[in-house]
């Protein structure tokens, strides 16, 4: 098996296994942790497009690289803005809950 | 001469790679925190010291050689720091 | 015969290990620690994909600001007291969940190994742009970000500056223009202050030299602005420096200069180079490394500006 087959079929599971933990748990902020699981499998895919895409004599096609690269970032910041909203609803809300039925006290909190 | 190095090397960095089984052992078979975190710090301190000697020789060129002295350096300080950092914690959770 | 296959085998297993970790762990520290570690092997992976940039990038953001962005996040719900998070799915819920998810990967996994051969490729123009009169460098990556797909990295600086105005507006309405709340409340340890002392200095030193030698080796504008910005943020933690006020001028200079250079030097090249985002022949390099210095200035103030949060009102500046 060729390293970048390889690499694929790693990004392939972390895909799976984020899916999984984005449904299966209630917590926004492990949520958020399994999106980025997701995202970082995604960005091994690209990772393989690049490394078969070798040419002009690089061992790499080095513009999905750069992508990859603006990629990882804007991940981050978009993971930096769910928090800050995570943090919002908590002071909103006084819990972290997505359930709209579970929290009676979310509207008092809205109205401030 | 080049299999005099090779040799060394091959020493080193297989001293090394003891030190941080050694380490790793430490690590699972300790009963509490804190010894596993004196035989993590010391064991694979020592081992990133003996693998950077291993590798020296085989370095491009002398700055290449001070680059990897300088990440062994960086490991130390912060392995340092956090192994005092977690233990300090561990202490505040006896009291 | 090799070892290689066998390490490559072993890191494939040890990653997907560590993130089934996180996914399983009890409570939230745990799962992002795991995080961490597992951000530090996927930049191993992609060493061994040959893409030394993406590793620097992804150990420095991927594992290192995101863990730290994590871990205070839970350190500030722990002090609302907001825990309570609703009851998961249930049994069966799980298991559709989880026969989903398998099907998913499994369906990526049959692309991945049915991709076209040979691969289609964009290296030919990418070495024409590093080594063409626009750019003149010795490093692909660089050139792709700077010369051959400009505009999107314009365009991602500004993504960067969307999310920070996006933070600062989800604070209270009254602390607007105030500082963010300390990354730590509690004094910090005379470890952390050394450790704080020491490191800073150095990983700065180290930040400027990854930016420097970007240009031609593996290194560029985001892994040392990445980097600058964790140092500043191991000061905040030790409390050596404070977030400045989101009201600072100085700050709203830095997180702009970055976008403001990158499209300043664009427009100019509609007059001087005869097309928007050329470089003048003879001149490319030098203006490359002058639009990446403002480029790390953004990404060094930016990234920690975002794990600090909204400004908090109550903390003095």
């Amino acid at each position: 098996m060729n390293p970048s087959l390889l690499a694929g079929l790693v990004g392939a599971a972390l895909v799976g296994l984020g899916l999984y933990g984005l449904i299966a748990h209630p917590h926004p902020l492990r949520k958020l942790l399994a999106f980025n699981l997701v995202g970082s499998g995604v960005f091994l895919v690209f990772g393989v497009v690049a490394r078969r895409g070798a040419a002009a004599g690089y061992a790499f096609d080095p513009v999905p690289q750069a992508m990859v690269i603006t990629g990882i970032v804007v991940a981050f910041a978009a993971s930096a803005l769910a928090v800050a909203l995570i943090l919002r609803l908590a002071v909103a809300g006084g819990d972290v809950s997505l359930d709209p039925q579970a929290s009676g006290r979310r509207d008092d909190g809205e109205a401030e | 001469m080049s299999v005099l190095a090779d040799l060394f090397s091959l020493a080193a960095v297989g001293a090394g790679v003891f030190f941080f089984i050694a380490g790793t052992a430490g690590l699972l078979r300790f009963p509490d925190s804190l010894t596993r975190l004196h035989a993590l710090s010391k064991a694979d301190n020592l081992g990133l010291g003996l693998v950077v000697l291993g590798l020296i020789p085989r370095a491009e060129n002398p700055l290449a050689a001070l680059k990897l002295v300088v990440v062994w350096a960086l490991v130390l300080l912060s392995g340092a720091s956090t192994a005092q950092l977690i233990g300090r914690v561990l202490r505040r959770g006896r009291e | 015969m090799s070892v290689l296959p066998l390490l490559d085998i072993g890191l494939a297993l040890l990653v997907v290990a560590v993130a089934a970790w996180t996914i399983a762990a009890r409570n939230l520290f745990a799962s992002v620690l795991g995080y961490v570690a597992y951000g530090l092997l996927l930049a191993l992976v992609w060493v061994r994909l040959h893409a030394p940039d993406i590793a620097l990038t992804e150990a420095a953001v991927g594992g290192g600001v995101t863990g730290v962005l994590l871990v205070t996040a839970g350190k500030r719900l722990d002090a609302l007291k907001a825990t309570r998070s609703g009851a998961g799915p249930g049994l069966r819920e799980r298991i559709v969940a989880g026969a989903l998810s398998a099907l998913v990967a499994g369906a990526l996994a049959f692309v991945v190994a049915s991709l076209p051969t040979p691969a289609p490729s964009l290296a030919p123009q990418a070495a024409a742009a590093a080594a063409g009169p626009g750019a003149g460098l010795g490093n692909p990556i660089t050139a792709v970000l700077i010369s051959y797909r400009a505009f999107d990295t314009m365009l991602e600086k500004i993504v960067l500056l969307l999310a920070v105005l996006g933070i600062w507006s989800v604070g209270a309405d009254d602390a607007w223009g105030s500082a963010p709340a300390p990354l730590r409340r509690a004094r910090p340890d005379g470890a952390m202050v050394l450790l704080a002392r020491i490191l800073a200095p150095i990983g700065a030193l180290i930040g400027v030299h990854i930016f420097w030698v970007g240009a031609d080796a593996p290194g560029g504008a985001f892994q040392g602005g990445a980097l600058l910005a964790a140092m500043w943020m191991v000061a905040m933690m030790a409390r050596l420096l404070e977030a400045p006020r989101i009201g600072s001028r100085a700050l709203r200079l830095a997180l702009i200069s970055g976008p403001a250079v990158f499209l300043t030097v664009g427009l100019a090249g509609n007059i001087l180079a005869g097309s928007f985002f050329a470089f003048p022949p003879g001149f490319a390099k030098p203006l490359i490394l002058f639009i990446e210095a403002f480029m790390v200035l953004s990404v060094a103030v930016a990234l920690p500006m975002m794990v600090a949060g909204p400004p908090d009102g109550e903390s003095k500046p």
